[in-house]
């Protein structure tokens, strides 16, 4: 159904943005250095430059979420797009209409992109291979499987504290099973040439073939901190306590919780990083949250401006094929 | 009708034949294989050189879609893939709208599939009642209305106690059991194997204790009802072992392999190809391996298409909103075929694998050239390659994971009852 490089164009150039998978180095950094260009955007006055005035922008939610949709909004009016936002867990699919209709209908309505936001795996991919050629897909998260522009933002974030790559000891905290966002980090760290990346959490929550992505797991999060330079923590759903994976909010929190005393294992300017929305007690302690070694504000800040980089670079491959 | 098949490499595993010479059948029987019966004048002779000539291919299991699906595919579409493919005898799993459970639902598919005068089809009858896992069904009427085994298709039976009994009546009714073994609770909703591309592409995954700990549980089961049980589409390495011993200890059971599974590993889902979405999944290149180990040793006896035709819509969405089930009837057999080049099976045992292996299993007169016994031959041609196209396949189900693989193989006549049934 659809090729590897489905989010390359002929040129090697972003044609839709699914997964950090098949983005090479030099590609990662250029997307890296341009978002830098407009992380002083958010900073002036008149936030807004006209580089997609006239394109219309749809952010297809299939699943709730406040974050990735306000900020992927807020990216796009600062780009002067046109913005749709389609709640679609309340509309259309639930009086029956599937998915390719929905996405019919927004493509005769003459949208530009789709942002996509879905409970299953693999559909933005399955997305990209079904819509009209001139149409872009971002991925704003899928299912388990990826969360490329979570990635992409938090790589933005660890280079303004770490710039070099190749030095560091990575961490990731929590249930990496079922996180796009532990997908998309362990292979942007992999690309970027982090030689150390750690999985930490029990081992309900670790897939048995981790190393396979060229991540270590550990079960014991004082042996997993040791030394590392970045702590990524991931949001725990509250679903997952109380049932076959997890025990208790307590028992989960005393094992991998982050608090002062784990904090201390790990390089004294080792940085502290969440996706958020943050879980304060069962995740983080709320003192680490709020300290100076937490970079999760920067994260959202961060977060306006890689996107804007990426629509922006994604817009350009498409108005080029159009001339 | 009397016809003579000259010159033909003959394949009849049952009989220990692998001679080329001359086929004599007449009045739907076979009458003689290289001396004519007394006074035989052919009326028709089929040239058969540099081809092989072996019984009408069995294939254990097939969806056909009808009762109840007729929009993915008919009984009537299938049986003509499936005569164009060798298959003359094809069993049917019982989970159509509704389910075989009754014997109006075996009158219905017999009246349909005699209508057509392709393959002959066999039902197999539910083993609960409605395939819930909750109730017997009535194996007994099943059984007299024409079904040739029971089974509760890929609907789970949670329950031991409901298993225990489902077989110990299946004991008091002579009738052998099709079980299809996955755990529902550690499947858990699973849609790929556990493995790499589960962890890589974040897809529920379903472990391979799913398939290893039913089997377990069954075969204890087994060993305390004496029931007959016929193990269907294995798919792990594991899985062959565990039969092998308990075989070694003398259990009486049976076992078939999608081709599928032979041919594919996870890997080929790539990035979330949902043709490749099958039940049991795709499992790793080391179960694969195992599967063909055990198929050369006999653990494994048959080799089944699996053949699930589905309309362009149940494949069209998101991997795990997508139904499992591949289109696979046309590849069976230069898929098999292709284990013999692949030197994992003789020429001998593949043709065993596709005819008298799986008519044993499902105890009907079929899969052998023996004499007397009805004329249902193919004939093909070892060495005609042929590319696979979605569009011309036959079969209503374009569904396949083999799009432009090259098949090496291809049927030219399909002889049915002494009828010439179909020709290239």
């Amino acid at each position: 159904m659809t090729g590897n490089n489905i989010q390359l164009d002929a040129k090697g150039r972003l044609k839709h943005f699914l997964t950090i998978e098949g983005i090479d180095r030099s590609l990662f950094i250029e997307i890296l250095d341009y978002a830098e260009s407009f992380a002083a955007v958010g900073e002036r006055a008149v936030k807004k430059v006209p580089l997609l005035r006239g394109k219309t922008i749809a952010n297809l939610f299939f699943e709730p979420s406040t974050r990735t949709r306000t900020t992927f909004e807020l990216a796009a009016k600062r780009l002067s797009a046109d913005v749709l936002n389609l709640n679609i867990l309340s509309s259309a699919t639930k009086k029956g209409e599937t998915l390719l209709d929905t996405l019919q209908t927004l493509e005769a309505m003459h949208c530009d992109m789709f942002i996509i936001r879905h409970a299953n795996s693999g559909a933005a991919h399955f997305i990209a291979s079904q819509v009209a050629p001139h149409i872009r897909v971002i991925n704003g998260g899928d299912g388990r499987h990826s969360h490329p522009t979570q990635a992409m933002l938090d790589m933005f974030t660890i280079r303004k504290h770490k710039p070099d790559f190749t030095r560091l000891k990575v961490a990731i905290i929590g249930d990496v099973a079922h996180s796009r966002v532990a997908r998309s980090e362990i292979h942007a760290l992999s690309v970027l040439g982090v030689p150390e990346i750690r999985v930490i959490g029990p081992k309900t929550l670790i897939p048995n073939d981790i190393s396979s992505l060229g991540a270590h797991p550990y079960y014991d999060m004082n042996d997993g901190l040791k030394d590392v330079d970045v702590v990524m923590m991931l949001r725990l759903q509250r679903e997952r306590m109380c049932s076959a994976l997890l025990p208790s909010e307590h028992e989960y929190f005393k094992r991998y919780g982050l608090n002062e005393e784990k904090l201390a294992l790990a390089k004294p300017d080792a940085i502290v990083m969440h996706p958020g929305p943050i879980n304060r007690g069962i995740e983080i302690d709320s003192q680490i949250a709020d300290s100076e070694r937490s970079v999760i504000l920067q994260q959202v800040s961060h977060g306006i401006a890689v996107r804007m980089a990426i629509m922006a670079m994604i817009m350009g491959s498409q108005s080029e094929e159009a001339h | 009708m009397r016809l003579k098949i000259i010159n033909g490499r003959i394949i009849d595993p049952e009989n220990n034949i692998d001679q080329t010479g001359n086929l004599f059948i007449e009045e739907g029987r076979i009458v003689g294989i290289n001396k004519a019966p007394k006074g035989f004048k052919a009326e028709q002779e089929i040239e058969a050189s540099n081809q092989i000539v072996c019984p009408g291919l069995v294939d254990l299991c097939a969806r056909l879609r009808e009762p109840g699906q007729e929009y993915k595919a008919t009984i009537a579409s299938e049986t003509a893939a499936a005569i164009a493919s060798g298959i003359t005898s094809i069993c049917c799993p019982p989970d159509t709208i509704p389910v075989i459970d009754s014997p109006t639902v075996v009158e219905l598919i017999f009246q349909h599939s005699s209508s057509s005068h392709l393959s002959r089809v066999f039902p197999l009858g539910a083993l609960t009642f409605g395939l819930q896992g909750k109730s017997l069904a009535e194996m007994d009427t099943l059984k007299t209305a024409g079904c040739i085994g029971v089974s509760n298709a890929y609907a789970p039976i949670d329950d031991t106690e409901v298993l225990r009994r489902a077989l110990e009546y299946a004991v008091t009714c002579e009738i052998t059991v099709h079980l299809y073994c996955e755990d529902n609770f550690l499947r858990n909703n699973g849609v790929v194997h556990e493995g790499p591309i589960s962890t890589r592409l974040g897809l529920p995954p379903i472990p391979e204790t799913a398939e290893t700990v039913a089997i377990s549980r069954a075969l204890l089961l087994i060993e305390q009802t004496g029931a007959r049980v016929h193990f269907c589409r294995i798919s792990t390495a594991r899985s062959i072992e565990l039969l092998a011993d308990a075989k070694s200890r003398g259990l009486d059971l049976t076992a078939d392999v999608g081709i599928a599974h032979l041919h594919l590993t996870e890997m080929d889902i790539g990035e979330f190809n949902t043709d490749c979405f099958v039940l049991p999944p795709l499992r790793s290149q080391r179960d694969k391996e195992g599967l063909r180990a055990g198929l050369a040793d006999g653990t494994i006896s048959a080799i089944c298409s699996d053949h699930q035709p589905h309309d362009a819509d149940a494949k069209s969405a998101p991997f795990s909103m997508t139904e499992p089930g591949a289109s696979t009837i046309e590849m069976l057999l230069p898929l098999t075929l292709q284990l013999v080049r692949d030197k994992t099976l003789t020429l001998q045992q593949a043709v065993a694998a596709l005819t008298s292996a799986p008519a044993k299993i499902a105890g009907i007169v079929a899969g052998s050239l023996s004499i007397g016994s009805p004329a249902d031959v193919c004939i093909f041609d070892p060495e005609a390659s042929w590319t696979v196209e979605r569009d011309s396949l036959l079969s209503a189900g374009k569904n396949t994971p083999f799009t432009s693989w090259e098949m090496i193989g291809k049927v030219t006549q399909t002889i049915l009852d002494g009828n010439i049934v179909y020709k290239n």
